[in-house]
C-alpha cells in the first residue's frame, strides 16, 4: 500500500491542477504585467491629479473626471468617437458581408483576391497608415490626380486639411483596415452553413437576394454581432488611423477619446486627465461587449 | 404530376466521373428507388434532376421537357434532404410558407395553403415552433410539409430516413408510403439501405459506380439480379457464388436447404455442404461452410426457425437447392447468362 501511493505521487508532473498552474502561468502573467497592472494604475491616477510636473499622488476624488468633462474638446471627441465608431462599423459589416460571398466562391485568381483583401489587416497599422498619410497629401495626393485628370476638380481636396473630409478620410482608412477581420470571420460562419440548406433554398426557388437577406444573413447574425464587437473595440480603444493621419485636426474635428487621452495624457503631460479620458468609455464598452455576446449566444447557427 | 427522364447523364468532378451515362424513365406516379454503396453516384444523379448540379453531358426530361439548363426553381420539383435542412431561424409555418413567399404568392392564400400542407402530416399544433424544438420524426414532416406545400411535379428524397432511429424509421416508412399512395406523385427516392428499398420501391435501379446495372421490380432485382454485383449487393447474407472454368453460378442463402426438408427431392441439384460454423439468431440460423467440390469459397445458408433438425458443424451435410433457383452470370463479364447444367 505504502509503495503504491508512494509511486503515485513521486512526479509533480502528474498532479493535474499543478499542470494547469504551470501551463497558465505565463499567459496570466503577461496579462497582469501588461493589461492588470497600467489599469489598475490607470484607475488609480484618474482619482488624482497627478502630472509630469508634479508626480505625487493627491487624491482628489471625482474632480479630475469634473474637469475632463467641462472641458469642450473632450465633448468633441466623444461625439467624434460614435460618429466614427458606428459609421465605421456599418460600412465595415457590409463591406464584410459582400466580400466573404465573394472569397467563399470558386473561381480563378481566388488566392489572389484572398490576399489582396487580406493585406490591410497584415500590414503593420503605422505603416499602412502612413501609406494613407501619403495617398491624401495636400499637395501630390495620387487620388487628386486622378480627379483632376478626370476633369472632377480644378484644385486639390486638402482630404486631411478640411474638418468634413478628414473626417471621411479616417473612417474610410479605419473601415479598410477592420474590413479584412471581419470579412474572415463572416467567411468563417458562412463556411459553416450546411449546404443542405444551400441547396433547399435553391429548390425552393429563392433567388440571390431572397437567399441573401432571409436565409444567409439571419444565419450570420451571430457571426456578424461577433465581429461588430471586434470591430467597434477596434475603433474605440485604438488611436493609430487618427494619431498618424490627422492628430486629431484640423482643429479637434477628428479628435476621438483614444487620441484626446494619449495627447492630453502623454503630450500634455496631464497624466491624471489623460487616464480619466481613457477610462471613460471602459463601461461602454464593457456593456457593448455583454450586450453583443447575449445576443450572440441566443441565436444559434444550427 | 410528371415522367422523369434522363438520357446519357454524366457527371465528372475534376478525375472522378460520379455518374457514367445513365438512361432512367420513370413511369407516371411511380415510386422509384435509387439504391446503390455510397459513392455510386446516386445522390449526383438525384442532385442533377433537381438542378443542384449540372451534368457534364446528358440530358434530363420532367414532363416531357428538356430541363437540362434550368435552375432547380424552374424545375417544379420538390427535394428532401437527408438532414432535413429546414431553416433554423425560422418557425415552422415561415419553413413551410418559404417556397410560396419565392413564387411571390399573397399572403392570404399561403396562409391557407401552409394550413393545408400542415394538416397533411398531422403538425398543425407545430406550427410556431422552432425547428430545434421538434423531435426528429416531427422535423421530417415539416421537411415533407415544405416540399409538398407548392405541389411540384416530382418528388425527390435523398436518404430522408436515415437520420431517425429505427423504431421512427418504421413509423416515417409507412407515412411516407400512404402519403405517395394518396397524392401518387411520381417520387425519386436515394437511399443505400435495402430493406427500405426492397420495402418501398415500385421498382428500383440498383447503381454501382455510376452505372444502373438493372432496373426492376424489387422481385426482379432480388431474383433475377442482372449481374453479380447486383446478386451479391441485394439480400442479407448476400447470394452465395461459386465460381466453375466457364461460368459462375449462385443461389441464395435461404434457397440452400438440408436433404429431407425441401419438397419435390426431383428437380433439386445436390451438394455437400460442410458447415464451420453455426449463428443462431432466434428468427433464424445462419449456417458458415463451404461446397465440397468449391472449397475455397465461403458458402451461407440461412435456415429459417421452424427448420429445426439440429445440424452438428465440423461435418458435412447433405444440402440442396431447387434447379429453377440456380442463377448463371458470365464468367468474364459477370453478367446474368441462360440456364446451364451444372458441370460436375
Amino acid at each position: 500500500m505504502t509503495t503504491t501511493t508512494a509511486t503515485k505521487q513521486r512526479y509533480l508532473g502528474d498532479n493535474p491542477r499543478f499542470l494547469a498552474g504551470l501551463f497558465m502561468s505565463p499567459a496570466v502573467l503577461y496579462i497582469i504585467a501588461l493589461v492588470g497592472f497600467p489599469f489598475v494604475l490607470a484607475i488609480i491616477y484618474a482619482f488624482t491629479d497627478i502630472s509630469t510636473g508634479n508626480p505625487e499622488l493627491e487624491f482628489v476624488g471625482w474632480a479630475t473626471f469634473r474637469r475632463v468633462l467641462a472641458d469642450p474638446v473632450f465633448r468633441e471627441a466623444l461625439w467624434n468617437t460614435f460618429l466614427f465608431a458606428v459609421i465605421a462599423n456599418v460600412m465595415v459589416v457590409v463591406l464584410a458581408t459582400a466580400l466573404a460571398e465573394i472569397l467563399v466562391r470558386d473561381f480563378k485568381g481566388k488566392w489572389l483576391v484572398r490576399f489582396l483583401v487580406l493585406l490591410p489587416w497584415v500590414a503593420p497599422v503605422s505603416l499602412a497608415t502612413i501609406t494613407w498619410l501619403w495617398t491624401l497629401d495636400s499637395i501630390f495626393s495620387p487620388i487628386d490626380w486622378v480627379l483632376r485628370q478626370l476633369g472632377l476638380i480644378t484644385e486639390n481636396m486638402y482630404w486631411l486639411g478640411q474638418p468634413g473630409t478628414a473626417m471621411t478620410s479616417v473612417i474610410a482608412v479605419q473601415t479598410w483596415r477592420i474590413v479584412p477581420l471581419a470579412a474572415v470571420i463572416v467567411m468563417a460562419g458562412l463556411i459553416a452553413i450546411p449546404s443542405d440548406i444551400t441547396d433547399a433554398v435553391a429548390v425552393d426557388g429563392a433567388g440571390f437576394w431572397r437567399r441573401m437577406f432571409q436565409v444567409t444573413i439571419p444565419l450570420l447574425a451571430p457571426i456578424i454581432a461577433v465581429a461588430v464587437l471586434f470591430g467597434l473595440i477596434l475603433t474605440i480603444s485604438d488611436m493609430s488611423v487618427v494619431y498618424v493621419l490627422t492628430r486629431g485636426g484640423p482643429t479637434n474635428s477628428t479628435q476621438v477619446l483614444s487620441t484626446w487621452a494619449f495627447i492630453k495624457g502623454i503630450e500634455g503631460g496631464a497624466l491624471a486627465q489623460g487616464a480619466a479620458v481613457a477610462l471613460f468609455l471602459l463601461p461602454v464598452l464593457i456593456a457593448i461587449t455583454a450586450i453583443v455576446l447575449r445576443l450572440a449566444r441566443r441565436r444559434e447557427v444550427m | 404530376m410528371a415522367v422523369v427522364e434522363v438520357r446519357g447523364l454524366r457527371k465528372e468532378f475534376g478525375d472522378v466521373t460520379a455518374v457514367d451515362g445513365v438512361d432512367l424513365q420513370s413511369e407516371e406516379g411511380e415510386f422509384l428507388v435509387l439504391l446503390g454503396p455510397s459513392g455510386c453516384g446516386k445522390t449526383t444523379l438525384l442532385r442533377m434532376i433537381a438542378g443542384l448540379e449540372q451534368p457534364t453531358e446528358g440530358e434530363i426530361m420532367l414532363g416531357g421537357e428538356d430541363v437540362s439548363g434550368l435552375p432547380p426553381r424552374a424545375r417544379r420539383i420538390a427535394m428532401v434532404f437527408q438532414s432535413y435542412a429546414l431553416y433554423p431561424h425560422m418557425t415552422v409555418a415561415n419553413n413551410i410558407a418559404f417556397p410560396l413567399k419565392a413564387q411571390g404568392m399573397d399572403p392570404e392564400e399561403r396562409t391557407k395553403k401552409v394550413e393545408w400542407a400542415a394538416g397533411l402530416f398531422g403538425i398543425e399544433r407545430l406550427l410556431q415552433r422552432r425547428p430545434r424544438q421538434l423531435s426528429g420524426g416531427e422535423r421530417q414532416r415539416v421537411a415533407l410539409a415544405r416540399a409538398l406545400v407548392r405541389e411540384p411535379t416530382v418528388f425527390l428524397l435523398d436518404e430522408p430516413l436515415s437520420n431517425l432511429d429505427a423504431k421512427l424509421r418504421a413509423a416515417a416508412r409507412d407515412d411516407l408510403m400512404e402519403f405517395q399512395r394518396r397524392i401518387g406523385i411520381t417520387t425519386i427516392y436515394v437511399t443505400h439501405d435495402q430493406v427500405e428499398a426492397m420495402g418501398m420501391g415500385d421498382r428500383i435501379a440498383v447503381m454501382n459506380h455510376g452505372k444502373v446495372r438493372q432496373l426492376g421490380t424489387p422481385e426482379e432485382v432480388y431474383h433475377h439480379p442482372a449481374d453479380v454485383f447486383v446478386a451479391q449487393f441485394l439480400g442479407s447474407p448476400p447470394m452465395n457464388l461459386l465460381e466453375t472454368p466457364t461460368y459462375v453460378f449462385g443461389f441464395r442463402p435461404e434457397q440452400f436447404l438440408p436433404e429431407g426438408i425441401a419438397e419435390s427431392e426431383g428437380t433439386r441439384v445436390p451438394f455437400t455442404f460442410h458447415v464451420n460454423r453455426i449463428e443462431y439468431l432466434g428468427s433464424e440460423r445462419y449456417l458458415y461452410g463451404y461446397i465440397r467440390e468449391y472449397d475455397e469459397t465461403r458458402v451461407i445458408a440461412m435456415l429459417p426457425a421452424t427448420v429445426t433438425l439440429p445440424i452438428a458443424i465440423d461435418q458435412d451435410h447433405k444440402f440442396s437447392v431447387a434447379k429453377d433457383q440456380l442463377r448463371f452470370f458470365d464468367f468474364d463479364d459477370g453478367h446474368k447468362i441462360a440456364q446451364q447444367t451444372l458441370m460436375r
